[in-house]
């Protein structure tokens, strides 16, 4: 028996010897990818991993379609906790405090060499504010965005408003939105002033009012709530009056799927949607339009959307410096313009605005431009620990007011007081 | 017989009638023609979101939501779907798949079925038990267990893995063991006289009693595992082994909101095959239903 | 006959469905029930024992409520509707009713089309102003309806989806089921002066009883069970009116990553679920000895 341990301990010795170089194969990455926008995404990916296996000859990507966004995070989730986690992800940028509770991903601060920080800074500000938590950057922007307001100017026009001139505040909103409502002659509305969309997530547009309202609804270390705050439940009510008291949007709870077609049918004039949706709209709406930012009440501004990449703990150290050596090829400005012009997501370098690609393409769709302008007025998204189940309450007392069954003050303070309970043992 | 006479007796005379005859005559044909109009009702209502699907999927996206009937005819949406993604491939995955998890669903409900039946044995009332309790238990919630299982056993991203927790069916073995034990035991009985085992009995007495019961179950297996969708997500990886629902899925909500030209367009190049074959065979089908039925 | 050799002939036939069952059904579903006893473990923090804590905190909860609430709303409403227009159909389609293979066909291809399809056409069907029921309702002189944004229709709109999607699946099984009735008894029960509402309910319909029993435990299972079109069209909204459990157990699941809460909510279902399914198997069974 002793030998046998011995033979085995001499054999390992002899193999752990043996030259590195002898065996050296290619370092296998495997990389989940939701697919959030039409078009062929799959394609594009595949090409980007191909192209990034022919300038790096010891990595080979594999790309994995995961799904929506919410299934993505599961699938990632699901593997990692079996033990077979994927080596980068791209995910939700809000996802990151779940990732870091399941210990499920890596700083990145640590893979990036000398010139890191200089890297990092070479992102919008804007996107990093979903990506650094504690001190430490725990993701790399990818495809974000931004809400804009997108208007018919052919409707504005009709309703004896000055086509090029989106409404700038509150104000302006109800009154515009109340020319360009138009009943027919049995009293029911052909056309909607406004249509901001509430299902699904209606938090993010939700903070659409409460940023240019200049209340931020929670810290950055993702472990308090300000649901309650009276910025917060003014911008609520603003949202509930558009409907019950101005009449200038429907009441009930509106589809985000539908509301692109909604702009196209022409049965709202104004919609509130991702820059995502440009594209979109480019291709499909039968009228000029324009993009704006989002009216301003005290100040201007938006939350950010879209996806980091992640790189996942529990992987090899050669895998995610290789995996982080995707991250920075895939986030290079002439890769990012055109990721950006494929998908209709933002560029997240200025770097990448700057390539003639961008250039050129600005030139063609100068509305391009309106989500990064805003980019500079433009806060965290909504994020903390327990991130899903605190923003399910700040969801459902959106939808409770929007529908009538609560009052904003009321349902919001709920929604407070459920997400104190839930963050508490965060706090410590 | 006589007494079929003395009923019939009445109602003939009931018939001769002419003006009572003409009455009912008229009554039942009206009858019958309001039935008509509410079967064509609900058949067209029923077949309205195809219809839909057959209208958006052939004309361009502006006419997804009106009906003008000189919009013009398109197959952009088409090619576009088929290029989003490998149909071809899914279709074939989901077929492999379906027909796996059917087969192995019957050859083993049928073993376990014929012993629960047939046999005397200790533990027979409890494993029954175990068996009747996983018509309850949803696989969806045991995804995470089920997918460490898979790898530990080293089967993640295969076919096999999306079938495997399904091949042992707890519907199938009950229903089998139902209809196995109505059979009538002579013929079980007479199987052996002549000398066969316990398998050929089950073979030549007892599987062919159950025909009707096998194409009824095919029927929930199948349509349940062609729709199926979370599971097969979470455990395929690649192309060679996605199956149809994770396929559509990419045209599903995505961030710029649903295009229903290229959904449909997409249902109805991956169903049209399932729906083209129940067309042509629906009447094998119910006809062999109704074969078994009649010894 | 109790040799052993029956024995280990009936082990054997068993061996393999019920390891099969084992590993994939039953270890895990005891595993999930043994994890409803403790926390949930979050990345460096181990779950710890808490008992009964968790189901409290369902007591507690508005939402388990609300969506136990509206899965009894759902059983009731899609169940027997369902059964009941898959008889008709069945009834329909075995007549001599004209286009018979073309009422066949449309009643059966719900069950052919894929739930993410179908749920994106009915989406359409529900959308306000231009969806398909507000065009027919607005031609009728109706305002048009926010089908799934209001709570009082939302639940209904779905359950629509559901009997939509089933009952020509069933269909198939009392056609089957019909095919095999003789028709001397129709003809019989005529000469008799019987009625036609007369024959149904006391010729047909108990001739039709295993049958039923068979696709009432089907649907059953499945007002559990289809939570599909959920994920497309309410997610659960507006404010949980459209919620159901099989949908939170998801969402608290693989959302909220809070695997013992799921855990003691699956417990909960299989619960009810268990308690239906024996009652109604004693009872089947009962009806198999006496015939």
């Amino acid at each position: 028996m002793r030998r046998r341990v011995l033979q085995a301990i001499g054999a390992s010795l002899v193999a752990a010897s043996l030259p590195a170089a002898h065996a050296q194969k290619p370092i296998e990455l495997t990389f989940y990818y939701p697919i959030a926008v039409g078009g062929a995404v799959t394609k594009t990916i595949d090409q980007m991993a191909a192209d990034f296996e022919k300038e790096n000859s010891d990595i080979r990507v594999k790309p994995v379609y995961a799904g929506t966004y919410q299934e993505s995070i599961v699938k990632a989730l699901t593997a990692f906790k079996s033990g077979q986690p994927p080596h980068l992800a791209v995910l939700l940028s809000t996802d990151m405090f779940t990732l870091i509770d399941e210990d499920a991903i890596v700083p990145i601060d640590g893979l990036l060499g000398a010139d890191g920080k200089q890297w990092l800074d070479g992102f919008y500000d804007a996107f990093m504010q979903n990506s650094r938590t504690g001190g430490q950057t725990w993701g790399v922007p990818f495809q974000r965005s931004t809400i804009v307001l997108y208007w018919n100017k052919e409707a504005f026009q009709e309703a004896g408003l000055d086509p090029e001139r989106a409404p700038q505040n509150w104000d302006e909103l109800v009154e515009f939105g109340k020319k360009l409502t138009k009943t027919d002659a049995n009293g029911n509305v052909t056309q909607w002033g406004v249509k901001i969309p509430s299902s699904g997530f209606p938090y993010w547009l939700f903070q659409g009012l409460t940023t240019p309202n200049d209340t931020i609804l929670m810290n950055e270390a993702g472990t308090e709530t300000y649901l309650d705050r009276p910025g917060s439940i003014e911008a609520l009510q603003y949202w509930v009056d558009l409907s019950a008291k101005h009449k200038v949007m429907p009441g009930g709870v509106i589809e985000w799927g539908t509301t692109p077609k909604d702009f196209f049918e022409r049965k709202a004039a104004i919609i509130w949607t991702t820059t995502g949706n440009l594209t979109n709209i480019r291709t499909n709406a039968p009228f000029p339009f324009g993009v704006a930012m989002l009216p301003e009440k005290k100040r201007r501004g938006s939350p950010t959307g879209g996806g980091n990449f992640y790189v996942f703990n529990k992987t090899s150290p050669e895998e995610q410096q290789a995996a982080m050596k995707f991250v920075r090829w895939a986030t290079a400005p002439q890769r990012a313009a055109q990721w950006s012009i494929a998908t209709g997501y933002v560029a997240v370098t200025p770097a990448a605005w700057e390539t003639d690609e961008m250039k050129r393409y600005v030139q063609e769709v100068p509305q391009a431009t309106v989500a990064r302008d805003q980019l500079e007025h433009s806060v965290a998204e909504f994020s903390t620990h327990e991130n899903q189940r605190v923003t399910k309450a700040l969801n459902d007392a959106i939808q409770a007011s929007l529908t009538g069954a609560k009052a904003p003050a009321d349902a919001l303070k709920d929604a407070q007081r459920e997400a104190d309970r839930i963050l508490r043992r965060y706090r410590r | 017989m006589n007494r079929d006479i003395a009923t019939a007796a009445p109602a003939l005379e009931r018939e001769a009638d002419p003006a009572h005859a003409t009455g009912a005559f008229l009554g039942a044909r009206l009858t019958h023609a309001l039935e008509t109009a509410g079967a064509w009702l609900l058949g067209l209502l029923w077949i309205l979101p195809l219809a839909y699907a057959v209208w958006t999927a052939f004309h361009p996206t502006e006419y997804s939501t009106r009906f003008e009937l000189d919009a013009p005819l398109t197959l952009e949406n088409f090619i576009a779907a088929w290029h989003a993604a490998r149909f071809a491939r899914y279709f074939w995955n989901t077929f492999l798949l379906v027909t796996m998890v059917l087969a192995a669903q019957l050859v083993l409900g049928t073993l376990a079925a014929y012993a629960f039946a047939r046999f005397e044995f200790r533990g027979r009332d409890v494993l029954f038990f175990l068996v009747l309790l996983q018509l309850m238990v949803m696989p969806d919630v045991l995804i995470v267990e089920n997918y460490a299982t898979m790898n530990r056993i080293g089967l993640r991203d295969t076919i096999v893995a999306i079938g495997l927790p399904y091949f042992a069916s707890g519907f199938g073995i009950f229903l089998l063991r139902q209809t196995f034990k109505t059979v009538p035991r002579e013929l079980d009985e007479a199987a052996r006289v002549e000398g066969a085992g316990p398998l050929q009995v089950l073979w030549r007495v007892y599987v062919p009693l159950a025909r009707p019961v096998y194409l009824a179950y095919a029927l929930v297996s199948v349509s349940y595992h062609w729709n199926n969708f979370l599971w097969p997500l979470i455990i395929t990886n690649s192309v060679e082994t996605r199956p149809l629902t994770v396929g559509l899925q990419v045209f599903s909500s995505t961030d710029q909101g649903v295009d229903w030209s290229i959904i449909t367009a997409a249902t109805l190049m991956t169903s049209a095959p399932l729906l083209v074959g129940f067309l042509l065979f629906q009447r094998q089908f119910v006809q062999s239903f109704m074969r078994a039925g009649i010894r | 006959m109790r040799s052993v050799q029956t024995q280990v002939i009936a082990w054997l036939l068993l061996l393999p469905a019920m390891v099969l069952l084992v590993a994939f059904t039953h270890w895990p579903a005891v595993a999930t029930a043994w994890h409803s006893l403790f926390s949930t473990p979050k990345g460096s923090r181990p779950s710890v024992w808490v008992g009964a804590e968790n189901y409290q905190l369902m007591l507690e909860d508005d939402v388990f409520w609300q969506a136990l609430w509206n899965n009894l709303w759902f059983a009731l409403g899609t169940i027997p509707t369902s059964i009941a227009l898959a008889i008709v159909m069945a009834l329909w389609v075995n007549g001599k009713i004209a286009g018979r293979g073309f009422l066949r066909l449309a009643y059966f291809t719900p069950t052919v089309l894929p739930m993410i399809a179908v749920a994106n056409i009915w989406l359409f069907f529900y959308t306000p102003q231009y969806g398909l029921l507000n065009q027919v309702g607005q031609a009728l002189g109706f305002a048009s309806r926010n089908w799934l944004g209001d709570r009082d229709t939302a639940l209904g709109a779905i359950m629509v989806v559901s009997v939509w999607k089933e009952a020509g699946f069933f269909m198939i099984f009392y056609l089957a089921a019909l095919q095999q009735v003789s028709p001397t008894l129709a003809e019989a029960a005529a000469l008799e002066g019987a009625s036609r509402a007369q024959y149904f309910w006391r010729v047909l319909f108990p001739l039709l009883m295993p049958t039923t029993l068979f696709v009432l435990i089907n649907a059953l299972i499945n007002s559990v069970r289809m939570i599909d079109q959920l994920f497309v069209m309410t997610r659960g909204g507006p404010d949980n009116a459209s919620i159901l459990l099989l949908y939170y157990i998801y969402e608290v699941g693989f959302s909220f990553w809070d695997s013992a809460y799921a855990a003691a909510l699956t417990v909960v279902v299989l619960a009810i679920l268990g308690a239906t399914a024996l009652v109604k198997f004693r009872w089947l069974d009962r009806r198999i000895h006496y015939q």
